[in-house]
């Protein structure tokens, strides 16, 4: 299996432990990627609060390089990237005049897009794809014993997402429970956890953050779960901050792909897992869950 | 005591602004707006906002457009997509919030230090002309337009981000950035733009 790889800034930033568990993880799986020469930032939420028309010119180059490039599917890890190309995808189906925008613009390159690019994202290779059972083979060290809060966040299972239910998803649950784990009940699944807010407005935005550390904790989770870069940033970095204003929420946050790498064997070093600042260990030692 | 009044007048309205959102791309079906009020319980910063999602949508129906513009509603939209996909009338709310987003910014109408507005600026200035962003830059030049001591405040997350290697300065950008520029410059310029943001009362 050969898929182009969209990494997004953050997986190249802030996030670069999700790049360092995906790819080593995808590696094992026998899953090939290619990353995209020269791709360029998606926008994210920023430019399109700023200017659609750029915003969409800005995204469009991805899946022109990627199509240009005789790719058709396309992985974005980033649930910002995810949403911000799919957006595009329907967008241009949906209105001409933003398709005559993007061709334009992207004439002016030389470049042309026909629509023929999917947008995948990594939990929906991994579940429809790969398959679960696959997957299951490939445990060497089944994560029996630790219990994890399943964390979607917003923008891989709204609006555009096609490859899981957008109230109840279950693929990272189910995915999560063929490592050997046990997935807690974990009704916050997909609510925000108050993206870019928590940086420009802390009361509201880190008040997010924090109620889903505290139902993880409540619904008595070890860790929690996440597939986006910025939802482990706002965890995991904002961690004491959190607990400095709202008093103690003791729960680490990994990705996902971190969790496949330790049920596949792999080190923590070699996922990122040293990267982040609530340490995480497996298995979990008893008297640090508290 | 500060008496206000909460009741807007007819002459507050600005006539055509309902039409003039509700002919953009995405946002043709607020026209169909049943008031619910289905967004405002669904959105999880509703309990920040100066308006409710709701009342944003009657209020751009309605044409007031400085009361809708001048909101802080608008910058607290976090873009989750809840009420997106909650809403009955299959509004797209989160889109007409950032066509609200984008009309604030060229007629320069959100409040000036406000680190929401200047965030998305500055990102969108670091992609254009980088084609990509360097987190720890944005975030740097982020306190430094609005509030340069949270860059104190933070030094703590900051010490722990380069102890664990995910903090970097090196400049992140994509070789072909002047065929990028090309491809954006193929968009005029929005009409109507005061150079400087001005202060909402």
């Amino acid at each position: 299996m050969k898929y182009a790889y969209f990494p997004g800034c953050s997986l190249k930033g802030l996030g670069r432990a999700y790049e360092e568990s995906l790819l080593p993880v995808l590696r094992h799986l026998g899953v090939e990627l290619q990353e995209l020469d020269d791709w360029n930032c998606c926008g994210a939420t920023a430019y399109m609060s700023v200017d659609e028309n750029r915003a969409a010119v800005l995204a469009s180059r991805n899946l022109a390089l990627a199509e240009n490039n005789g790719s058709t599917e396309l992985l974005a890890p980033c649930s910002a990237c995810y949403l911000v190309l799919n957006k595009l995808q329907h967008h241009i189906t949906e209105f001409p005049d933003l398709r005559s925008t993007v061709q334009t613009a992207l004439q002016r390159a030389g470049l042309a897009y026909r629509g023929t690019v999917r947008v995948r994202h990594p939990l929906d290779v991994l579940v429809h794809e790969i398959g679960l059972d696959v997957i299951r083979e490939k445990v060497v060290r089944p994560l029996r014993g630790l219990k994890v809060a399943p964390y979607y966040g917003c923008q891989i299972v709204r609006p555009y997402a096609t490859f899981d239910d957008a109230h109840q998803p279950t693929t990272m649950d189910r995915l999560l429970t063929t490592l050997g784990a046990e997935v807690v009940s974990y009704p916050l699944k997909t609510k925000c956890c108050g993206g870019s807010l928590t940086g420009t407005v802390p009361e509201a935005g880190l008040r997010l953050s924090y109620i889903l550390l505290k139902e993880a904790l409540r619904r008595g989770a070890h860790v929690v779960a996440t597939v986006c870069p910025l939802c482990h940033f706002n965890l995991d970095a904002y961690h004491e901050e959190m607990e400095r204003r709202w008093g103690p929420v003791r729960i680490p946050t990994v990705y996902f792909t971190q969790l496949m790498g330790l049920a596949f064997g792999l080190e923590p070093q070699q996922l990122g897992l040293h990267r982040n600042l609530v340490p995480f260990t497996f298995p979990i030692e008893t008297t640090a869950a508290a | 005591m500060h008496i206000q009044r909460t009741i807007k007048y007819e002459a507050d309205r600005v006539r055509g602004f309902a039409e003039e959102i509700m002919s953009l791309a995405g946002c043709d079906r607020l026209k169909s707006c049943i008031q619910c009020g289905t967004c405002s319980g669904t959105c999880p910063l509703s309990i920040y906002m100066d308006h409710t999602p709701r009342q944003i949508m009657a209020l751009v129906r309605a044409d007031f457009k400085n009361e809708v513009l001048r909101s802080r509603t608008i910058w607290l939209c976090a873009s989750c997509y809840a009420c997106t996909v909650e809403c009955p009338r299959q509004i797209r709310i989160t889109d007409i919030m950032y066509a609200l987003k984008q009309r604030a910014i060229q007629e320069g109408v959100y409040p000036r230090r406000f680190p929401i507005p200047v965030l998305a600026h500055e990102f969108s200035r670091m992609a254009r002309r980088y084609g990509r962003i360097t987190e720890t830059l944005l975030v740097m030049r982020l306190f430094l337009k609005s509030d340069w001591r949270a860059l104190f405040r933070s030094w703590r997350m900051g010490l722990g981000l380069l102890r664990t290697g995910r903090f970097s300065l090196r400049r992140e950008r994509i070789r072909r950035v002047q065929e990028l520029d090309q491809m954006l410059a193929t968009i005029p310029e929005a009409p109507a733009t005061p150079s400087t943001p001005r202060q909402t009362p």
